[in-house]
């Protein structure tokens, strides 16, 4: 049967089992949008392309499917690009698909034209231009195929606007060929039995565990681990919900804004296991004095990571559960020691604290661990000190259920995330904490909420200022708040009135949980405005390329 | 050190891109770049010469290959391999001069490919210090003009680098 373009289109995202695409329509995607008109497929407007890309990153974190968004030419596709290269930076899969001028417009500057190929290469793990409407569906299956193996991460199609019309006959794709494409999932055995000597041999060895647990679903094989060595687990800010936020073996996130007690574990080990994490300079602070005294195991399904920030004296390429679960068989249980003591002495003696009066950001993010610690609620971020309190001070007990902009560190990620993940997941409970600098970021999509009744709840950890900026213009600038107050505020409670949700402020502290169980309530999205303590600080705080040991706070 | 790096990568639009904007944006130091199509249409094969120590050259090669469009590399750096790079001069050289020029060329075992009025244009390949060598014996004539291709590199004997030797 002949099929255009745009049907071929269709048909690759039904045979992918994509559900729900995001996206926002233009002129060199009329056709696209024509043959989705009748599609089985629910297309969600946002308000903003970024919008789309973020909530289709949403949408990937939460299902571990990938996120699909859609976007025309030029500007549209252009408004991908931080949320591409947020996909990126954190290996989300994501099939980004563009609309692009005719072929034989291809080059001559045409009306909303813009080489999104160029423009995404360094922030795709590929992406293509189909230049034939013969090599669109094999192209379509090539890029599913790409971001979801090995490391997932951001692929992007760009299809001209005739070859969305040209009509040919349709066959089904074959197998996929990339000759240069080959992810290795199995870990050599042999180094396999080296770590686990390493790893008997050790006395005070300490799990690092980042989003490649949660990426390859390794979260029960970590957990073995740990309690079978009775090894400390920390977290990176992607690896959080991968280990039981209230387990015993449990130090929280390390690094920058990293609990005192995971720092010190670190700095002291003498076997560091890496599992899925990248050695983010957010992770070790300085360099040079990162974990000196440390043999280092690293696994990790990108060869590239390997040896790329920190030298490695045990490499495993191979995929986390995979490699996991052979490794268990091979180590011996370890009896306590003077390693769990000495974490456990630590761990009293630098708990997480602050001072817990007034509307403090960290006693709202308490209360919201409270009242949810029961429920199956699913939490974003967006980026800023809001982020950091919310990994300190919420007892994360699931995979895929914390969703953050962990390295490009994207304002305005977190809102869109949430309706991803509302999208996929309409009966659960979703919620954002966010910051009114970050929220104003993407604060359109409260259309796109209300509009698909993405109930989502927010929750805006107002202090009117762009809070982690100004904290360091606070430590290392002399309280010169140059450009970080944010004056001319809008009130959120009127704007979220405006757009037909429900709007809420919160002043005083003993209207936080009230407020926070009615919001839960609400079948319909909420924003709460918390009005916190304008000059808070997240501590402990490692400064930027000082040592680990060197925390402030 | 100057490592050589045969790479061979499928035949498609933007590779070049691709490998070239790797290495700008990870601050890797290349040094030349050749790339043409091979025996099959639809690879083509990069000679790339780069500067690093063992562990950019790790980084290097480990980046290279997550390019999904490149489907082998090799360092044959340490390897016995035949290196060629090829030059076209062209050198002020009138009539008092020429005798001199055209010896240079012979000693090179190079070609003169071209004559003008005013000019010779002088064709050579070889590895680099016999090029160089080359070059610096022609300054003094007045260089008008140079291009050269970069290198490229074949292993010698039976070894190679192409995909049907793979094991």
């Amino acid at each position: 049967m002949k099929l255009s373009g745009a049907q071929i289109f269709v048909e690759c995202l039904k045979e992918h089992g994509v559900d729900t695409i995001f996206g926002y329509p233009g002129g060199v995607l009329l056709s696209i949008y024509d043959a989705l008109y009748d599609a089985d497929i629910r297309h969600i407007l946002t308000r903003h392309e970024q919008g789309a890309v973020h909530a289709a990153d949403g949408y990937a974190r939460a299902t571990g499917k990938p996120g699909v968004c859609l976007a025309t030419s030029g500007p549209g596709a252009t408004n991908l690009v931080t949320g591409i290269a947020n996909a990126y930076m954190d290996s989300i899969p994501i099939v980004a698909f563009t609309g692009q001028v005719t072929v034989g417009l291809l080059g001559r500057d045409s009306f909303q034209e813009a080489d999104i190929t160029g423009i995404t290469m360094p922030i795709t793990k590929h992406n293509y231009l189909v230049k034939d409407v013969s090599e669109l569906a094999v192209t379509i299956k090539e890029a599913f195929y790409i971001a979801t193996t090995g490391r997932p991460g951001p692929v992007l199609v760009d299809i001209p606007k005739d070859v969305t019309t040209a009509a040919i006959e349709y066959q089904k794709p074959g197998s996929v060929n990339l000759p240069g494409y080959d992810p290795v999932t199995e870990p050599p055995l042999e180094q396999l039995t080296l770590v686990a000597e390493a790893i008997n041999e050790s006395a005070r060895p300490i799990i690092y565990a980042g989003g490649g647990v949660v990426t390859s679903g390794a979260h029960n094989e970590l957990r073995q681990l740990a309690e079978l060595l009775l090894a400390p687990v920390t977290n990176t800010l992607m690896g959080l919900g991968s280990f039981p936020g209230d387990h015993p073996l449990f130090l929280g996130m390390l690094g920058m804004h990293g609990t005192k007690y995971a720092n010190y574990a670190i700095c002291e080990a003498d076997l560091i296991i890496a599992i899925g994490a990248r050695f983010d300079d957010r992770v070790t602070g300085k360099l040079d004095t990162f974990a000196k005294g440390a043999k280092v195991v690293h696994i990790d399904i990108d060869p590239a990571e390997i040896g790329k920030n920190v030298g490695v004296h045990y490499p495993v390429v191979g995929d986390v559960k995979v490699t996991l679960s052979k490794l268990l068989g091979l180590i011996k249980a370890k009896q306590p020691s003077e390693w769990q003591t000495q974490i456990e002495t630590w761990k009293k003696d630098y708990p997480l604290e602050f001072v817990d009066e007034g509307m403090k950001p960290q006693f709202v993010i308490r209360e919201i661990d409270r009242l949810t610690r029961d429920r199956n609620v699913f939490i974003t971020t967006d980026v800023g000190q809001h982020q950091m309190w919310a990994a300190q001070y919420l007892t994360l007990a699931r995979p895929r259920s914390f969703f953050t902009s962990g390295g490009l560190g994207t304002m305005g990620y977190g809102f869109p995330a949430a309706l991803g993940v509302q999208a996929a997941y309409p009966g659960e409970t979703v919620l954002g904490i966010s910051g009114d600098g970050s929220f104003q970021m993407n604060i359109q999509e409260l259309a796109t909420a209300v509009n698909y009744n993405l109930p989502v709840k927010i929750a805006i950890m107002n202090n009117g200022f762009l809070g982690m900026v100004r904290q360091w213009q606070d430590l290392f600038f002399d309280k010169r708040y140059s450009q970080t107050r944010l004056q001319g505020n809008p009130d959120f409670v009127k704007i979220a009135e405006a757009y037909g949700a429900v709007g809420m402020r919160i002043t005083k502290r003993e209207e936080v949980a009230p407020a926070l169980e009615e919001a839960l309530a609400i079948p319909k999205p909420v924003v709460m405005d918390f009005v916190v303590e304008q000059e808070e600080n997240v501590f402990p705080m490692v400064p930027a390329g000082a040592d680990l040991k060197d925390m402030l706070g | 050190m100057l490592h050589t790096l045969a790479v061979l990568v499928e035949n498609n639009p933007g590779v070049l891109a691709r490998v070239s904007g790797l290495f700008s944006r990870r601050g890797f130091n290349i040094d030349s770049l050749a790339v043409g199509r091979t025996d099959d249409p639809t690879i083509s094969r990069m000679t790339i010469v780069v500067e690093g120590d063992n562990h950019v050259l790790e980084q290097v090669r480990k980046q290279l290959d997550k390019l999904i469009d490149v489907i082998k590399i090799d360092d044959i750096t340490s390897e016995r391999y035949v290196g060629r790079e090829l030059i076209i001069i062209k050198v002020n050289a009138d009539a008092q001069a020429r005798p001199e020029i055209m010896q240079i060329v012979d000693i090179f075992r190079a070609h003169i490919v071209d004559i003008g009025q005013e000019t010779l244009m002088i064709e050579a390949t070889g590895d680099a210090d016999k090029i160089n060598g080359l070059e610096e014996a022609l300054k003094p004539f007045g260089i008008k003009e140079v291009v050269r291709t970069g290198k490229i590199a074949m292993l010698r004997g039976s070894k190679s680098t192409s995909l049907e030797n793979e094991a």
